[in-house]
């Protein structure tokens, strides 16, 4: 069953932004997806319209079966939101938030109390529940979102960049936890602007440029669509210039670190038998930058020179 | 096919209560700001108005100038206060970005209006009842008919509720939720038969006292406690329902248009 179906879906705003131009996009039950896009693509105006907090110029949408126009309830009833900005009553204390995000469900009180209280264990927040929300850290508002999300045991959690200023040890537990959820049967749509975020965690990925979907695959098909990649190789001891590897961009960054691009076609195991013949020690070894973010880039240069060009 | 639907009544049963729950105890929260200014406001009046003054004005409609104010005084809190709560809390809840929480929820807007308005109502009528005891200390107010006093405060609750909405929908800062309340309502209550009776005022003034729905608030509530009234107390019934059945649907339709919330 499809979590999420959109056809069609535009938006223009009262300023005459067209924020979405015709987008088609599905989503299938137990998927973990990454709707990606650099910023002002249309992401967040998706999200809005899914959530009914941005009302749409065209188009359907439909969550578990359920249109938007017609059965927005029950749609809502199958959806969490953790936003991208902190909206909850500063004012008020951590496990009220919870348990009357709960009640706005129809959840019945004795069980959002119980319900508080395990997804406030689990996002390390239990001690925190007499606190008022103001006070919490960065970290501790975004899981606090997150737990709000949850209370009500949505079919389908929506993200929007959950992670966004939070610690690296903090964003792991929360990739963690989110994995776990999904492994649960939880579907899941992350916006995220860390693509090592969405690379490790999502199985299906949308990226969105300009109000239009110009991606739209499988993780590993869209990683496969990559032309080039850039390595970065530790010496083991410092050289004068770069190795002589024909055939192949290369670049020395320092007297120890040599930049190499590899194609499709190019193969990783040649680079290391020219370097050992050349006696060069290769001490280790990383992508210069996260792949997804390498094809991301790529798509989304591609089309701002296709539109220059256009225009 | 569409998956198992789950009872949008008892969704609604729940929310609503939620809210409820929710509004109340941010009125308790903020006693210091909720229910004790009223309180304060309503002694200072009572003793210059009721006893430093009212001593030298004489009996008005029958009664002791402490107790013709009374009624009056106690509606102003409700009025007041009924508005006030709606508007700074709604309000704050866009501000502060928290509407969303109801937005996002299964739960209609005219649902959320009645959440809010419960409220607002429920503010009213504490601060009424504090302003009625702190009128108690100072002087004895007669209750002709309790069903009227219970009907005309509740309406004009209601009533003012849902103009503390109507306000919060449009306000974009806190300047545009102080404006209407300081620049409207207060003079309105003041010129609405509070501290008077329009006999007094002459011919014009009386004609313009009678475009004031204040005034037929503040004489129905009145004519519940003392049986006396300077308008027709069906009439006064008939205003106030209208109102509140106009300004429900208005404030619903504003929201089921997204105005001031949805972009």
């Amino acid at each position: 069953m499809k979590a999420l179906s959109i056809r069609g879906l535009t938006k223009t705003y009262g300023n005459g932004v067209q924020a979405l131009r015709g987008i088609d996009l599905d989503v299938q039950e137990g998927d973990f997806f990454a709707l990606l896009g650099p910023n002002g693509a249309g992401k967040t105006t998706i999200i809005g319209i899914i959530v009914s907090l941005v009302t749409k110029s065209g188009g359907n949408v439909e969550v578990f079966g359920y249109d938007i126009d017609r059965a927005l309830a029950h749609a809502k009833s199958c959806i969490g939101l953790v936003p991208q900005e902190i909206n909850f009553n500063q004012f008020e204390k951590v496990f009220t938030i919870i348990v009357n995000q709960a009640g706005f469900y129809g959840i019945p009180r004795r069980l959002a109390l119980e319900r508080a209280e395990r997804y406030l264990r689990q996002l390390q927040l239990w001690d925190k529940r007499d606190q008022i929300a103001r006070s919490l850290s960065g970290g501790m508002k975004r899981r606090l979102m997150i737990a709000r999300a949850l209370v009500h045991e949505p079919r389908l959690l929506i993200l929007d960049e959950p992670t966004a200023g939070v610690d690296i040890e903090i964003r792991r537990s929360m990739w963690a936890f989110l994995r776990g959820i999904n492994e649960q049967g939880t579907t899941i749509i992350l916006t995220t602007h860390y693509l090592e975020e969405a690379e490790s965690l999502c199985r299906n990925i949308a990226i969105i440029d300009g109000g239009r979907i110009i991606e739209n695959d499988s993780m590993a098909g869209v990683i496969r669509k990559l032309s080039h990649e850039t390595f970065v190789l530790n010496l083991r001891c410092a050289i004068a210039g770069p190795p002589p590897l024909p055939g192949y961009v290369s670049r020395m960054t320092d007297d120890h670190t040599l930049e190499v691009e590899v194609s499709k076609e190019q193969s990783l195991n040649d680079i290391f038998a020219r370097l050992t013949q050349g006696g060069f020690e290769v001490a280790s070894m990383r992508n210069k930058v996260n792949r997804l973010e390498e094809l991301f880039m790529r798509l989304v240069e591609n089309r701002g020179a296709a539109s220059g060009q256009r225009g | 096919m569409e998956a198992t639907a789950p009872s949008l009544a008892h969704i609604h049963r729940i929310g609503l209560k939620t809210i409820m729950r929710r509004e109340f105890g941010r009125i308790l929260r903020i006693w210091g700001q909720t229910l004790l200014p009223p309180a304060v406001t309503a002694t200072l009046y009572f003793i210059i108005f009721g006893s430093l003054i009212g001593r030298r004005i004489g009996p008005m409609g029958g009664y002791d100038y402490m107790q013709y104010i009374a009624p009056g005084l106690i509606m102003m809190a409700v009025i007041t206060n009924s508005y006030g709560n709606v508007v700074s809390s709604f309000f704050g809840a866009k501000f502060g970005k928290h509407i969303e929480e109801l937005l996002v929820a299964p739960l209609p807007n005219w649902l959320i209006v009645i959440g809010y308005i419960t409220g607002g109502v429920i503010r009213g009528l504490l601060v009424g009842t504090v302003v009625t005891c702190v009128a108690l200390f100072f002087t004895h107010i007669p209750v002709e008919n309790p069903l009227l006093v219970a009907g005309s405060v509740l309406l004009t609750s209601v009533v003012f509720a849902l103009g503390g909405f109507f306000n919060a929908i449009f306000a974009k800062n806190f300047d545009q939720i102080s404006w209407f309340p300081t620049f409207i309502l207060t003079p309105m209550i003041y010129l609405g038969g509070v501290f008077y009776s329009v006999s007094l005022l002459p011919e014009w003034a009386q004609r313009l006292s009678y475009a004031n729905p204040i005034l037929y608030m503040v004489n129905a509530f009145r004519h519940g406690f003392l049986g006396t009234s300077d308008v027709n107390v069906g009439l006064a019934f008939a205003i106030m329902t209208a109102f509140a059945i106009a300004m429900f649907t208005l404030v619903v339709t504003l929201m089921n248009r997204g105005t001031g919330i949805r972009e």
